[in-house]
């Protein structure tokens, strides 16, 4: 065991003293590895950060959303359903919510309205997201003037910012309180946008909905966990069709790797033949290269992976966020949530370290054979 | 004792540029002393040395060392016999560039995973006994042909082997570092190495320390 | 099929692997053909140097193999948000037929791999290579297990369909549901876990006079083997319990997670490295009666034999300490 540890640290003594003496033959093979490196853990660790940012928020939205659907599509529901709901078993806490879209020519852009169940703001004020405060200039105290339903202008003063720590989600958000929403958007008054439902038992929210279409045939359950298996399927979606794109760079490395491996120069050669003329075993060639081939991979690895967490994390994705995330005007200022796992490693793995290696299998191969008598010719 | 029954060697068998660089060679060869394979360029004395240093396997025929069937093991064990039992020096030295002298000295070694401490202590030794212990840090390529050739000499003994085989040795040195080379050997001749050497140079095969001479044409025993 | 990178990844692997192996048993049929060690012939060298070629390519298949075991395990973690009824891998092996098998063949591979690496390091030691034939005749068993792998792995994502409803540990493993996974929680902890420690101490037995006296490795491979299942049963119908502290979590892979201290990592990696170990001991006992390999088996038999026989010490001393910590009380005061 001993011996067996001592002769893998001879050899990778000795590879490493082969890199270090042919630094400007491994320079490109390692750029050109860390650039595909780079690229799929940026796309990996963005995305993925943002699934966990938007499950972050869904996970206190609520279990349980009913919509009105009017020759199937969304209408404004009834207040009255309220009370029917509150016959069905398992059925908690349940309220109206009013939200709502509002095209702003002035940015070209959409805004959420909305109206908070907790602390909303007094009449005439509201909350900002920071996108749209963003996009309009406006910090808190000014006034904020937009166009009602019926054409009429209506200015808000604006009472706070929104925080930005869920900025993907809040940025174009304009909160206000229920009158000033009803007014502004000439609102009926015994409808609300649409219910939510707290159910008591989280097993039984299934059992509920069910119950919940057969009472009130002309209703939606929305679940939460349906969203959240939607937002993933997006995500992975998008993952996955930009790894498809890059499986064709990962081929065009392969070959690099593959000419790369299978290009010894002379000097390295002859270098290989004297080591197997003085005792080398050809097996012992072969793990000295792969030593080398571990040593540059973990260089290239690791190298792409820093820059892309740092490409992510601290620069916010700044080079492919607009593919990922989806043109918008009130673009969000979106700071990605460190986040790292085993998935995202191993699969990175599967998509740089290992074509490198099997690309470079049967080149290492070739070379550790070399002839031990071709020395002395 | 080395005794070689029929020994061939034959490159490229089979195509158009098949060459028979040993042919049906029989020969007992004594191990202590020094024994010189004579012949002219061509003849077939690397093939034979590559042969009996277990570089390669003859095509045909059986090599025995002190008893022992050497001719078709495979090459793991060829390698192993071949890294225990025998050094060499080479025409062209073949030291490695980049690396110094010392880690010239100690690559042959490595397989054989001695305790670092140790295998350093040892190659010091043996640059200190040839003059080398100046040099241990410098690096191979800016060595004099000299120096270069007594760095192979502590390389091929790093590893206490019994033989040692010299292919050419003389070819690049001039007559003053020829003779120099040969008391060197000498002297290890003395230690009760057995040496093995090929040359076309009278210098070599008229040497007063040869013990004897095999004189070899066209792959045949002259 | 979700086209994730995971996914992709691991068709990609499996492919890969098993082209990797499909090559290696080309190269073993012209051994098996033409190998002739007395011959100092160019083709007998080429044939020689070609063995390195294999033992590398199964080495680095076994590797990725190890790998990919992992990631797939990950990956169905994942996917199980977009599976009704999933709530953790369990789940998601169980949204099609083709889960539990494709991960059975991972496992195999990862067996048979092993097993194949060291009969190879046995069989290099002497120089007539005396298990050439046998060797490279099992590799071509090991091969159609890599191709049976990818298509099984192929046909459980392209059978994934997210609107499926599932049933995950909870139903699966409950005593109620139906099936094989269904009857192994079903089994009574306390008798799943006897049955462990009895396995454990026949193993000890064994292990040992193999170790001691060179005598019964190949019956000490059969244990080990058997022991793996009782283990894996016993996971899935005790120790998991114990671990997650409720009377009705059953799921082997939710042991793997930060939340349990990735205890499962503790439990998995000795186990699986001592069958592995055993598995090769006992198949390298098959021809412990090679002349020029006796006395290399009998060194290295009940050396590889101890090492597995520590490795399942740390096995079964996890899983003891898992069970004695624990605040659930299944078994009542004894
Ligand atoms: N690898 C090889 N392939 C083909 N021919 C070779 C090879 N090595 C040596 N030969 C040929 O074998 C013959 C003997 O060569 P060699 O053993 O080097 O003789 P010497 O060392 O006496 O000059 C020569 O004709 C040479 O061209
Ligand atoms: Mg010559």
């Amino acid at each position: 065991m001993i011996s067996f540890l001592r002769r893998q640290g001879y050899l990778l003594e000795y590879s490493l003293a082969s890199l270090a003496r042919r630094p400007g033959k491994h320079l490109g093979l390692v750029l050109v590895y860390a650039t595909l490196v780079f690229l799929l853990a940026s796309t990996l660790l963005f995305t993925q950060s943002l699934r966990q940012e938007s499950a972050l928020v869904l996970a206190e939205s609520p279990e349980l959303i009913v919509q009105r659907l009017l020759a199937g599509r969304h209408d404004l529901i009834p207040a009255s359903y309220l009370e029917q709901l509150g016959t069905i078993r398992g059925v908690g806490e349940r309220y109206g919510r009013l939200w709502g879209y509002f095209y702003d020519p002035a940015v070209r852009a959409n805004y959420t309205l909305m109206v908070p169940r907790a602390a909303p703001p007094a009449a005439g004020e509201v909350q900002l997201g920071a996108g749209v405060a963003r996009a309009r200039g406006l910090s808190p105290g000014d006034y904020l003037s937009l166009r009602s339903a019926r054409g009429e202008p209506f200015s808000f003063r604006i009472a706070a910012l929104l925080p930005a720590d869920t900025e993907l989600v809040s940025s174009d958000l304009m909160l206000l309180n229920a009158q000033d929403f009803r007014r502004f958007f000439d609102f009926p008054a015994d409808r609300f946008t649409d219910i939510v439902l707290r159910v008591r038992n989280p097993v039984e929210v299934r059992k509920v909905a069910e119950k919940i279409s057969l009472a009130l045939p002309d209703t939606r359950p929305i679940l939460r966990e349906e969203i959240l298996r939607t937002y993933d399927a997006v995500f992975g979606w998008r993952q996955g069709l930009v790894f498809v794109l890059l499986t064709g760079a990962m081929l065009a490395f392969v070959i690099f790797a593959w000419d790369r491996a299978s290009g010894l120069s002379g000097e390295e050669r002859r270098e290989i033949g004297i080591l197997k003329a003085i005792g080398w075993e050809t097996g012992d060639v072969l793990r000295m290269k792969f030593w080398e081939g571990a040593a540059l991979s973990l260089t290239a690895f690791l190298l792409g992976y820093l820059l892309a967490y740092v490409h992510v994390f601290h620069f916010a994705a700044v080079l492919f966020a607009p593919v990922l995330k989806g043109w918008a005007v009130l673009y969000p200022d979106f700071r990605p949530v460190p986040f790292v796992d085993g998935l995202q490693v191993a699969t990175l793995f599967f998509f740089s370290v290992f074509p490198y290696t099997v690309a470079t299998i049967i080149p290492i191969w070739r070379a550790a054979i070399t002839d031990p008598d071709q020395v002395m010719r | 004792m080395i005794r070689l029954d029929a020994v061939s060697k034959v490159y490229n068998q089979g195509r158009h540029n098949e060459v028979w660089a040993v042919r049906d060679l029989r020969l007992e060869l004594e191990t202590r002393g020094i024994t010189v394979l004579k012949g002219p360029s061509g003849s077939g004395k690397t093939s034979l040395l590559a042969m009996l240093g277990c570089l390669s396997r003859p095509s045909s025929g059986r090599i025995h060392l002190e008893g022992r069937l050497l001719s078709n093991l495979p090459e793991r064990f060829m390698t192993q016999v071949r890294r225990s039992t025998f050094g060499f020096i080479f025409q062209r030295f073949n030291l490695i560039r980049g690396l110094t002298v010392l880690e010239n000295v100690m690559l042959p070694a490595y397989p054989l995973a001695p305790d670092p401490g140790r295998l350093r202590d040892q190659a010091l030794g043996l640059l200190r006994q040839f003059r080398l212990e100046e040099r241990a840090h410098n690096k191979s390529e800016w060595l004099s042909g000299g120096e270069a050739q007594r760095t192979a000499i502590c390389r091929a003994l790093i590893n206490d082997p019994a033989i040692i085989i010299a292919d050419e040795p003389t070819a690049n040195l001039d007559s003053q570092l020829s003779r120099e080379l040969l008391t060197l050997i000498g002297e290890l001749a003395d230690q009760g190495k057995g040496i093995l050497i090929s040359s076309h140079d009278p210098l070599v095969f008229d040497h007063a320390r040869v013990s004897r001479v095999v004189e070899l044409r066209d792959g045949r025993l002259a | 099929m979700p086209l994730t990178p995971a996914i992709l990844a691991l068709n990609l692997a499996s492919l890969t692997q098993s082209l990797l192996l499909v090559l290696a048993a080309g190269f073993a049929i012209q051994i098996l053909r033409h190998w002739d060690l007395s011959s100092g012939s160019e083709r007998q060298l080429g044939l020689e140097r070609r063995t390195y070629l294999i033992a590398t390519l199964v080495a680095w298949v076994f590797g990725g193999n190890l790998l990919s075991l992992l990631l797939f395990v990950y990956n169905a973690e994942q996917l199980s948000t977009q599976f009704v009824g999933a709530m953790c891998a369990t789940g998601v092996l169980n949204a099609n037929p083709w889960g539990w098998p494709t991960l059975g063949l991972k496992i195999s591979l990862f067996f048979a791999g092993a097993a194949w690496l060291i009969l190879n390091g046995v069989d290099n030691q002497a120089p007539d290579y005396p298990l050439v034939r046998p060797k490279y005749a099992l590799l071509l068993l090991i091969a159609p297990l890599a191709l049976a792998e990818v298509t099984a792995q192929a046909l459980f994502f392209t059978a994934l369909n997210p609107d499926l409803i599932t049933s995950c540990c909870g139903s699966l493993f409950s005593p109620e549901g139906g099936g094989v996974a269904a009857e192994i929680a079903g089994l009574d902890p306390a008798v799943s876990l006897a049955a462990l420690a009895l396995s454990g101490l026949a193993l000890l037995a064994t292990g040992l006079r193999y170790w001691r006296r060179g005598r019964g490795g190949g019956l000490f491979a059969l244990l080990a083997a058997l022991t793996f299942g009782i283990a894996l049963t016993a996971i899935v119908s005790g120790v998991a319990l114990y671990v997650y502290e409720h009377p009705h979590h059953h799921c082997p892979f939710c042991l793997l997670k930060s939340g349990h201290d990735f205890v499962g990592y503790g439990l998995y990696v000795p186990l699986f490295a001592a069958t592995a170990l055993a598995l090769g001991a006992g198949l390298m006992e098959v021809w412990r009666s090679a002349p020029s390999l006796k006395a290399i088996i009998a060194i290295r038999g009940p050396r590889l034999a101890g090492l597995s026989l520590i490795l399942f010490a740390l096995f079964y001393g996890l899983a003891t300490w898992l069970v004695l910590r624990s605040n659930l009380l299944l078994l009542g005061p004894i």
